[in-house]
């Protein structure tokens, strides 16, 4: 088999390259069927059953999926500060391992990502990666301290799409209003880390049933509903463009439910460990368990699943968390929290949603790809002819081992070790680029052979 | 029994395996030599990483009493004020060939993780708020010493079950052998879903003792008033704390036990826990017989044939190296 090296050889001095054979999804385009693609210097030229052309590159695709490029609008890249656990290059190199093409990263780094010169830090990191785009999200308040707004307009000027204080929650609800009212102004969507701090305080896992056996202090399901609830009618009373992340709970998908019947724009996301993992893994003791907010109980994972079908919950985001092997190996009381996702989400939604609970393929396109694209203001969320690509091509049902030894990803906390996963990233076409590939077959012209030797 | 690490994980035949071998062991502590070479050459390293006084006392008899090699380690003298981590920590002090750690630690679930990461047998002498153990088999033995069984039992268990890891073992080891347990407590002191540990939850007191045959009382630690569980020490004595009159709610010869500290004058008053009812002096003398069990089965001894003379007290042990 070609390695990623010489693929990527091959695709960078191609002009022409033709996918062939893959079956195309594309919920926005309401495509969902066999669809040869011809790509001219990474853009799209042709969409088509069959395509006779030549092209310099062929790509064989039978028996695979391709999706417009999937899109993580919920992860944590450590840099600056954290970049033993992560950096931007590490992260974006996980992101195409994964499948994303796009995805947002969370300003609770050291220092806060919320002034101008830090976004264009990132952005600079994460251009000459080259593995993904990285949208920063930036800083709702200075500091992330909750108290003043951040320039929202420059940081918006500088390429910001969505302004949060995630890693906390803005424990001002007035400051909360200020954030809707003032992001508004610039049309930058406004991401809620929905969590009541006094309810959480102390907290390590889920407060039920389990957490009474350990003997773990909990952190009850309202610390997420009471949040969540106030930042609901900060949007109806603001009309801001309310996000709400990592939704874990019942209570919070049956709030969400309400407030969209009511009109709300609102929009709102869960992680794939929630739809994996219930609070009972807390058993072992393990940190990796140990998650903010925390593994719930079954009948929450239950609710959430049924908020992803019935359309109350929009997307799927990792909210990939990574943290050093030292930061984890501790007490579960002074681990932090947190799990890396970037490498699994593809798999575990596949194995979990497609496979045990029957959505549809088209289902997972519409989680992982259409939906963030839409929400965070990504442009196209489809496979759209004229731009440059950006494609996820993926294999539903071929089942691998997790192992995080083998991961792009600098962390290794990964709660799904040694899971069996139907569902597996092949291929990862980045803005016209490739940016992964593994096991596909690449059948070059004799013109690029000689060209490129 | 490779490790001690909760009741939650012991099956009903190994709570009586223990307190069984603990009755061989109490034997030898009455006679006038109290030593026995059951552990001759096994070393034993009793790591507090909280502060204790009579739990580490006992273990520390209990393990003289069968001629174990014991070093202390606590955490005022440790390197864990130094950045260390525990698993360094507590991996020298393997390497220094220790045969089975006792361990007390602030956070819960720490024995099952030395369980994980080093050779050593591991007894938990209390994490957290999670379980111990040892404590419960104790509790189980003196019940067991003084009514004759426990399948049956009524028992109540009084005061802060929220924070008590003391409770979750007990709760464990009373269902297991077939007690009913109620829990006696106002709701801020409860955890949640507590019920399906298999207990009763009762509020009211007289409710509460109505017919117990055990009347358990746990501490009341003082702070629970600054973090908002209990409006005051005072109400808490009015509403919960137990004395004579309220003791008669129980049956007749109801047993008065107390794992220790106790609040005089908050949860029990001082004549009641001085009086004939009570048997918390016996719970710590148990505890010295219930802990050699506890040390010796893990070290791989064999539990004693049944009415015979324990065949455990001869020769050095085989898990010594």
């Amino acid at each position: 088999m070609t390695s990623f090296a010489e693929a990527q050889r091959w695709w960078g001095a191609a002009e022409t390259i033709l996918l062939r054979g893959g079956h195309l999804i594309d919920p926005a385009a309401g495509i969902d069927e066999p669809q040869d693609i011809f790509l001219r210097r990474g853009h799209i030229e042709a969409i088509a059953g069959r395509i006779g052309r030549d092209a310099d590159l062929r790509v064989e695709l039978e028996g695979l999926c391709i999706a417009p490029g999937f899109g993580d609008i919920h992860v944590h890249l450590r840099e600056p500060g954290g970049e033993d656990a992560e950096t931007i290059e590490s992260g974006s190199a996980a992101a195409a391992r994964g499948g994303f093409t796009r995805i947002a990263c969370m300003p609770n780094t050291e220092p806060p990502i919320d002034t101008r010169g830090l976004v264009e830090f990132v952005l600079r990191r994460a251009q000459s990666a080259g593995a993904a785009e990285v949208f920063p999200v930036a800083a709702s308040t200075k500091r992330r301290a909750g108290d003043e707004l951040t320039e929202m307009q420059e940081l918006r000027e500088a390429g910001v799409l969505a302004v949060s204080d995630d890693g906390s929650p803005v424990r001002d609800a007035r400051v909360m209003r200020r954030v809707l009212e003032y992001a508004l102004t610039w049309d930058l969507l406004v991401i809620s880390h929905a969590e009541e701090p006094s309810l959480s305080a102390g907290g390590v896992m889920h407060e039920g049933y389990w957490s009474t056996v350990l003997g773990l202090e909990g952190i009850p399901a309202a610390a997420e509903s009471v949040a969540i609830a106030r930042d609901l009618r900060l949007a109806e009373l603001t009309g801001g463009r309310l996000h709400i992340a990592h939704v874990s709970t019942h209570e919070g998908v049956e709030l969400i439910r309400g407030a969209k019947e009511r009109g709300v724009a609102v929009t709102a996301e869960t992680a794939p460990h929630y739809l994996a993992l219930t609070d009972e893994s807390l058993r072992t003791f393990d940190s990796v368990y140990r998650v903010n907010p925390p593994l719930r109980s079954a009948a929450d994972r239950e609710a959430l699943i049924a908020g992803l079908r019935d359309g109350t919950l929009d997307c799927i985001a990792s909210d990939h968390a990574p943290h050093t092997d030292v930061a984890k190996d501790q007490e579960l009381e002074a681990a932090p929290p947190g799990m890396i996702g970037m490498e699994t989400t593809l798999g575990v939604v596949c194995e979990i949603l497609h496979h045990r609970e029957g959505f549809s393929l088209r289902d997972l396109v519409r989680l992982c790809a259409t939906r963030p694209a839409e929400i965070i203001g990504w442009d196209p969320g489809r496979v759209r002819m004229g731009g440059a690509a950006h494609l996820t091509v993926f294999a539903p049902d071929q089942e691998w081992e997790v192992d995080p030894s083998a991961f792009a990803s600098r962390a290794r906390n990964c709660p799904f070790r040694t899971w069996r996963l139907r569902g597996r990233s092949r291929l990862t076409v980045c803005g016209g680029r490739l940016t992964h590939q593994e096991d596909v077959e690449f059948c070059p012209s004799e013109r690029l052979l000689t060209q490129t030797a | 029994m490779e490790h001690l690490l909760g009741i939650e994980d012991l099956t009903t035949e190994q709570i009586l395996t223990v307190l069984d071998t603990a009755r061989s062991f109490r034997e030898v502590l009455d006679r006038p030599i109290k030593k026995v070479p059951a552990l001759r050459g096994v070393t034993v390293c009793n790591a507090f990483f909280e502060p204790s006084t009579r739990t580490r006392v006992s273990f520390e008899l209990a393990e003289k009493r069968l001629s174990a090699d014991t070093v202390n380690f606590s955490v005022s003298q440790s390197s864990v004020t130094k950045g260390e981590t525990l698993r360094d920590t507590i991996q020298n002090i393997e390497a220094m060939q220790v045969d089975v750690v006792v361990v007390r630690h602030w956070a819960a679930g720490v024995p099952r993780y030395l369980a994980r990461c080093l050779r050593a047998r591991i007894v938990n002498a209390g994490d957290g708020q999670h379980e111990h153990p040892t404590q419960a088999l104790l509790d189980l033995f003196t019940i067991r010493e003084k009514k004759g069984r426990i399948a049956g039992l009524k028992v109540a268990i009084l005061g802060d079950v929220r924070h008590s890891r003391v409770a979750r073992s007990n709760i464990w080891g009373l269902t297991k052998l077939g007690a009913e347990v109620s829990l006696v407590a106002p709701r801020t002191l409860l955890p949640v879903e507590v019920e399906r540990m298999g207990v009763r939850v009762v509020h009211d007191l007289r409710d509460g003792l109505r017919d117990a045959d055990v009347v358990y009382l746990l501490r009341l630690q003082r702070e629970r008033q600054r973090g908002g569980f209990l409006p005051s020490l005072r109400e808490y004595a009015m509403t919960y704390g137990l004395d004579r009159t309220r003791l008669a709610w129980a049956t007749a010869d109801a047993l008065v036990m107390h794992p220790g500290p106790m609040n005089r004058g908050v949860e029990i008053q001082p004549d009641l826990a001085d009086g004939p009812r009570a048997v918390i002096l016996q719970q710590v003398s148990n505890g010295v017989a219930v802990r050699m069990a506890a040390l010796y089965l893990v070290s791989g001894g064999a539990p004693p044939e049944p009415a015979t003379e324990p065949t455990l007290l001869s020769a050095a042990h085989p898990a010594a190296r």
